[in-house]
């Protein structure tokens, strides 16, 4: 906050209302709805509801299938944030050396970020498909391929596709930070340590902290939320149902299923994994983190 | 020697990233230039074809969708219509929501300010079944009021503008008192000037989110006449090269907008992190 303000008067309100009214109506009505939704179970015929206390809760966690999905969706998260995250830093960190052709590179690695996860997905698909399918050929003379049946080959699609883009998420950034770290510091570091490699990892690396924190938290988000265009362009959680990411089964069961008080307790749950995540950013990491 | 060694290397690592980044949809472009025939019979091509123009031409003019209802071009306008609309709505509610947060004495300040960033948790995704039932109770469905409002309504573009504004120096309004400046004037005549490289960042930001919307067009519409590029692509109907060409023509437009406004775009969201 400033120190110097403009004293209340009521014109303030007149600047806050037009957000506060649309986050009272489109978001925090839902969520209320939700809350509603979790702790009611409606009757299979949508004719009346009564109030259920957790049962909805105990159904979800008794039921396999949601483990499944929250073991796909930390492992995806898990694995997008390693292969996005390592391909992104290297090579953000040969762009920052190289002296010509830096522009035209960091161009043509950025433009894949501005693309929809779920057009990314249907491309992906064609890659796949089993009559046109270059990674799909490829990768079936190599092991024999079959993501409609094999879990693994599902997973290596679904990676592969929720990848890519996000490499240019991660190279925009990464690439940022490395330009914001000073001449000075890099210049002196060279007097002291001689080699490459170590000095990249005892001052460049730790000084790229902040970004690399902010990343991991981006992509974690991204694989969460965002791939659900991905999962319903490419495997739609086949063979099973074990490609399906939390956010996606939440959607199927609502949706599709009907069963609003299941979709409602799951979306409670991903809201308290969010909220996690948050508290363990603020508290745990942001502390131990040296900004400049 | 050892400079021009290491640099060959720094090239040959950008290479392969570049490879992996652009041939996938340099393979898709040259198959959409292909006839369906020959896709067909000859799988995913890398060389050009000669369909260029017949196959583009016809999949923004032809009639498409479940019922034949609906052009590529139509869907382009519905894109638009949607993205313009939640960036213009975001950027002016979270402006104004910013300034109300950071230059003021708000009684219950503490509270408006949970009240507004602890929907950051809450990312539409995991109110996607309330939402829907909400805009039908509103008679919001089908409509272009119902594919803007919700997404608009997110603290992500308030969130920059509290700490652009935060980083403005107080003599600022101090100076701007003495003149017996007013709040809405101080608002008009000094802030929005000064953030205008934020404002064109916090614009784009929002309008690529927008378009790049898919779950939302999908359940918010089921009248094809409302239907929009990024969510259309699925449910698109069409031979297979009609696909390829809606696929390389949906992501013109925010890459585009990245390409050329890169810089700005980089600037306004690291400065922010």
């Amino acid at each position: 906050m400033k120190k110097v303000q403009f004293k209340s008067n009521y014109s303030q309100y007149f600047f806050l209302a037009p957000q506060l009214l649309i986050l009272l109506i489109f978001l925090y009505w839902p969520i209320i709805q939700t809350f509603k939704d979790a702790f009611t179970m409606q009757d299979a015929f949508g004719f009346g509801s009564q109030f259920a206390g957790f049962d909805n809760f105990l159904f979800i966690f008794s039921d396999p299938s949601y483990f499944t999905a929250f073991k796909f969706t930390i492992i995806y998260s898990f694995v997008i944030t390693l292969i996005t995250g390592s391909i992104g830093l290297l090579l953000a960190v040969q762009a920052n050396k190289v002296m010509h052709g830096k522009s035209a590179y960091k161009t043509l690695l950025i433009w894949p970020y501005a693309i929809a996860p779920a057009v990314v997905g249907v491309m992906a698909n064609y890659f796949f498909s089993e009559r046109y399918g270059l990674l799909h050929h490829l990768f079936n003379n190599l092991w024999g391929f079959n993501w409609y049946e094999n879990v693994f080959d599902a997973y290596i699609y679904v990676i592969i596709a929720g990848s890519w883009k996000q490499i240019s998420a991660n190279f925009i950034f990464f690439l940022a930070g490395l330009q914001a770290i000073q001449k000075t510091v890099i210049e002196a570091s060279i007097i002291d340590c001689k080699s490459n490699i170590r000095r990249f990892w005892t001052i460049t690396f730790p000084l790229l902290m902040p970004t690399t924190f902010f990343l991991i938290i981006i992509n974690i988000t991204y694989a969460f939320f965002d791939t659900f265009g991905i999962i319903d362009t490419t495997t739609i959680g086949a063979p099973g149902s074990e490609t399906k990411t939390l956010v996606y089964k939440a959607y199927i069961d609502g949706f599709k299923g009907l069963d609003l008080g299941s979709a409602g307790a799951q979306s409670i749950m991903m809201m308290i994994i969010v909220l996690v995540i948050t508290i363990f950013q603020f508290r745990y990491i942001e502390g131990k983190i040296h900004y400049n | 020697m050892t400079k021009y060694i290491s640099s060959t290397i720094n090239h040959f690592i950008l290479s392969i990233g570049l490879l992996i980044m652009v041939v996938p949809i340099w393979i898709i472009f040259a198959s959409s230039t292909h006839s369906s025939l020959f896709i067909n019979t000859n799988g995913l091509q890398f060389f050009l074809g000669d369909n260029f123009i017949d196959n583009y031409s016809r999949v923004l003019f032809k009639q498409s969708g479940f019922f034949n209802e609906i052009t590529a071009l139509k869907m382009f306008f519905n894109s638009f219509v949607m993205a313009t609309g939640i960036a213009t709505l975001s950027v002016i509610t979270s402006l104004m929501a910013a300034y109300g947060l950071v230059y003021f004495k708000v009684k219950y300040a503490t509270f408006i300010f949970w009240l507004i960033f602890i929907t950051l948790l809450v990312p539409l995704e995991l109110r996607i079944m309330p939402s829907y039932i909400v805009m039908s109770k509103l008679n919001l469905v089908n409509t272009f009021a119902g594919l803007i409002l919700p997404i608009s309504a997110s603290a992500i573009a308030t969130f920059f503008f509290r700490q652009f504004y935060k980083s403005i120096p107080d003599e600022l309004l101090e100076a701007a008192k003495l003149d017996g400046t007013n709040s809405f004037r101080f608002f008009i005549d000094f802030l929005i000037p000064l953030s205008k490289t934020m404002i064109a960042a916090v614009f784009i930001f929002m309008f690529v989110f927008g378009y790049n919307q898919y779950l939302w067009p999908l359940i918010m519409t089921t009248s094809e006449q409302y239907w929009t590029v990024v969510m259309g692509l699925k449910t698109m109907y069409g031979s297979i090269s009609d696909r390829f060409a809606f696929v390389i023509m949906s992501m013109i437009p925010p890459v585009i907008i990245i390409i050329f406004l890169q810089k700005l775009f980089i600037q306004g969201i690291f400065q922010n992190k």
